[in-house]
C-alpha cells in the first residue's frame, strides 16, 4: 500500500508518548493561564475553607450572648467586634458562610440536577414531552423569580416552619426557581447537538440510544452545564441573601450572611456599628464577585464560540 | 444478472416547507422525484450531479436517515422503510456510510478507538476485551496506526479524520459503503491517497459502494456504473465506458465538457450551462432540465421524458434520443 505513504510516514514520526490530551485536560490548562479565573476560584476556595474549618479554631462559639462585651469595636480579641448580643461577629461571620455557601451550593446542584434532566429529556426526545416540559418551564418564567420566593418565604413564616427546617426549605425554593431557564438552555444545547453529523453517524452506525445519550450528547453537553452551574451558585448566594435580609430566608439564630446584615438594620448600628454590616456585605460581595470571575473564566475556555 | 444488493424503485424524498403562524405546510421541497435505480453486489455505482440535485438525500433515504415520501428501497430484497425500529437497529451493521465533512462527523468528546470499536459492543458482535485488536487491525488497514486508538479526533489533520470514518464504517463488516462525497472536502493530494483506500478495501473485502460526488474525474477513476441527478430526477445511466464514450444527455454532455483535462492546449466544445439549478420547491414542467438545455423543444417544456432503455445497460430521460 504505497499510496498511504506521507501522511502515516508524519503521525509515526509524532512523540509515540505524547500526553494523550483530551479536550479536558487542554481546556484546564488554558484555564491554569487565566489569572483572573484563578484568582477567583482561590479566593472561593478560600472562602470556603474559612467558613467551614475556621470556626473550629475561634475561641467563641456562635450564639453565645456576652451580655459583658456588647457592641464592641473591632479589637484583638474580636477582630471583627461584637454584636448587641455580645456575640463575635468573626465567628458568627464564618459560621453565617457555612449556611450561605451551603445553600448556594445545594440549591445550584439541585437546580442543575432538575433543569439539565428534564432540558435534556425535552430536546432529546421533542413533541409532546417537550411541549409539556417547556411550557411548565415558561409559566415558571413568566413569573419574576423574587416575587415567588417573597410569597414563599412569607408562607413559610405563616405555617410556622420550625427554624431548623427552613434552610432546607430556602434551598427547595431557590431550584424551584433556578431550573426552568436551565431546562432551556440544555433543551436549546441538545436540539442542535442531536442534529450534528456525529449523532447521524451514531444513527447510522445503529447505537443503543443509552449510548448516544450518555457517551456522545452528555460529554458535549457538560463544557455548558459546569459554566452556567458555576455562574448561577452566585445567583443562588444573592438570592438567599436577599430572602434573609427580608426575614424571609432562613432566620435567626441561625446566621446567615443575609440576615446578619439585617440585624444591622437600623440608623444606630449602621452609623455607629459598622463593623456589624460591612463584614457580612463584603463577604457576599466578594465571594458572589469571585464566583461570576471564575465562571466567566471557566466560559472563555470552554465555550470558544463565547466572544466576550 | 444476479439479485442486486440495493434497489431502489420510483423513490420520492418531498421535505414540506412551512411558514406562517400556523406553521402550515405551503409547499415541498421535491429533493428526490421518481428515482429508480439498482446496485449489483461487488460494484460501484457513482451518483453525480451539481448541488441540490438530491444525490446526498438519495444516500440517505436509502438508510433511512431520511423517512421516504413514496417508492421502496429494497436492501438484500428487504424493504428498509417497512422494518420496525429494532429490525432496522439490527440490519443497520450491514449498511454504512461516510461522510463529507470529516469534522463534524467525528464526535470532539469521543476517543478514536472508542468511535470506531463502540457499534460492535452495542451490536453484541464482539467481547469488551476484544474490541481492541479488532479496531487496531482496522485502522491498520485504512492506514493508521494503533497508537491512534486513544488519541481524540482533534489531535488528526482532515485526512486522517477521513480514515477515521471509513474505519468506523469498515470495523462493522458492511456490504453496501454509502459513501457521500467523502473527498470533496480534503486536498486534492489526499483525495488521491483516500480514493485509493476505497479501491484497496473493495478489493479486500468484495464491498459495493453507492459513491456521491460532483467531481466527474473521481468518479471515473471509482465506478463501474455512473447516474447523472438533476434537480432530483435521474437524467441517464449507463456504465462508466459507455457514459464517457457515449453520451446521450445533454446535461451528461455538459458535465462532461466541463471535466477539466490536462492539455491547455487542446480545443474543444465547451456546453456552458447558463443561469443555475431552478428551485426544486418549484421544479419546471415537462423535462426538468429544459431551461437550460441547449436543444430544448416545444415538447420537452410540456411531456416529462420516459427514463427508457437505450441498449448497453444504458438509460436516459430525454425526448431528444
Amino acid at each position: 500500500m504505497s499510496t498511504m505513504s506521507s501522511e502515516v510516514v508524519k503521525s509515526s514520526r509524532q512523540d509515540h508518548t505524547a500526553v494523550k490530551s483530551s479536550l479536558w485536560t487542554q481546556s484546564m490548562r488554558k484555564l491554569r493561564k487565566n489569572k483572573l479565573a484563578m484568582s477567583g476560584l482561590i479566593f472561593v476556595i478560600l472562602m470556603f475553607l474559612a467558613c467551614f474549618v475556621g470556626p473550629l479554631f475561634s475561641p467563641y462559639t456562635d450564639g453565645k450572648i456576652n451580655v459583658t462585651a456588647m457592641n464592641k469595636a473591632p479589637s484583638l480579641k474580636h477582630w471583627l467586634g461584637t454584636d448587641m448580643l455580645g456575640r463575635d461577629v468573626m465567628t458568627r461571620l464564618l459560621q453565617a458562610g457555612r449556611i450561605s455557601l451551603t445553600v448556594g451550593l445545594a440549591s445550584m446542584l439541585l437546580s442543575v440536577f432538575i433543569g439539565s434532566i428534564l432540558g435534556a429529556i425535552a430536546g432529546y426526545y421533542r413533541g409532546i414531552v417537550d411541549q409539556v416540559i417547556m411550557r411548565i418551564a415558561d409559566l415558571l418564567l413568566t413569573i419574576p423569580g423574587l416575587p415567588i420566593l417573597f410569597i414563599l418565604g412569607a408562607l413559610l413564616s405563616e405555617w410556622k416552619v420550625p427554624v431548623d427546617s427552613r434552610m432546607y426549605i430556602v434551598m427547595l425554593m431557590l431550584s424551584f426557581v433556578g431550573w426552568p431557564g436551565l431546562a432551556r438552555l440544555v433543551r436549546g444545547q441538545m436540539l442542535s447537538l442531536r442534529e450534528r453529523e456525529f449523532m447521524q453517524a451514531a444513527v447510522v452506525l445503529g447505537l443503543r440510544d443509552r449510548r448516544k445519550l450518555f457517551n456522545h450528547l452528555l460529554p458535549n453537553l457538560f463544557p455548558l452545564l459546569i459554566v452556567v452551574a458555576t455562574l448561577s451558585i452566585g445567583g443562588a448566594i444573592l438570592s438567599e441573601s436577599v430572602l434573609s435580609y427580608f426575614g424571609l430566608g432562613v432566620t435567626p439564630p441561625t446566621a446567615t450572611w443575609g440576615n446578619m446584615i439585617d440585624s444591622a438594620n437600623n440608623v444606630i448600628d449602621f452609623e455607629k456599628h459598622p463593623w456589624l454590616w460591612i463584614p457580612p456585605g463584603f463577604a457576599i460581595f466578594s465571594t458572589v464577585i469571585a464566583i461570576n470571575i471564575f465562571g466567566d473564566g471557566l466560559r472563555d475556555v470552554l465555550d470558544p464560540k463565547h466572544k466576550k | 444478472m444476479s439479485e442486486p444488493l440495493v434497489e431502489v424503485n420510483h423513490l420520492k424524498k418531498y421535505f414540506p416547507i412551512n411558514s406562517g403562524l400556523l406553521n402550515r405546510t405551503v409547499g415541498h421541497v421535491k429533493a428526490v422525484d421518481d428515482i429508480s435505480f439498482s446496485i449489483q453486489p461487488g460494484e460501484t455505482f457513482g451518483l453525480v450531479g451539481e448541488s441540490g440535485s438530491g444525490k446526498s438525500t438519495v444516500g440517505r433515504t436509502i438508510l433511512r436517515l431520511h423517512d421516504k415520501t413514496a417508492g421502496e428501497v429494497k436492501f438484500k430484497g428487504i424493504d428498509v422503510h417497512e422494518l420496525s425500529g429494532k429490525e432496522l437497529r439490527q440490519i443497520r451493521p450491514q449498511m454504512q456510510l461516510i461522510f463529507q465533512d470529516p469534522y463534524s462527523s467525528l464526535n470532539p468528546r469521543v476517543r478514536v478507538g472508542d468511535a470506531i470499536g463502540e457499534a460492535l459492543l452495542d451490536h453484541g458482535m464482539l467481547q469488551k476485551g476484544e474490541i481492541r485488536d479488532r479496531v487496531e487491525e482496522v485502522l491498520a488497514s485504512c492506514g493508521l496506526s494503533s497508537y491512534h486508538y486513544d488519541r481524540f479526533p482533534h489531535e488528526f489533520s482532515g485526512g486522517q479524520r477521513q480514515r477515521i470514518g471509513i474505519a468506523r464504517a469498515l470495523v462493522l463488516n458492511p456490504d453496501l459503503i454509502i459513501a457521500d462525497e467523502p473527498v470533496s472536502a480534503l486536498d486534492v493530494s489526499i483525495q488521491a491517497q483516500i480514493i485509493n483506500l476505497f479501491r484497496h478495501q473493495q478489493e479486500t473485502r468484495g464491498l459495493t459502494y453507492l459513491f456521491i460526488s460532483h467531481d466527474l474525474s473521481v468518479v471515473e477513476h471509482l465506478c463501474s456504473r455512473i447516474g447523472v441527478m438533476y434537480l432530483g430526477s435521474m437524467m441517464e445511466t449507463a456504465s462508466r465506458d459507455e457514459l464517457f464514450r457515449n453520451p446521450l444527455h445533454p446535461y451528461t454532455k455538459a458535465l462532461l465538457s466541463a471535466v477539466p483535462i490536462p492539455i491547455p492546449k487542446l480545443k474543444r466544445d465547451r456546453i456552458v450551462l447558463k443561469g443555475d439549478i431552478p428551485s426544486p420547491a418549484n421544479p419546471p414542467t415537462g423535462c426538468k432540465f429544459h431551461t437550460r438545455c441547449p436543444f430544448a423543444t416545444a415538447m420537452c417544456k410540456e411531456q416529462v421524458p420516459e427514463f427508457r432503455h437505450v441498449g448497453h445497460e444504458h438509460y436516459v430521460a430525454c425526448h431528444l434520443v
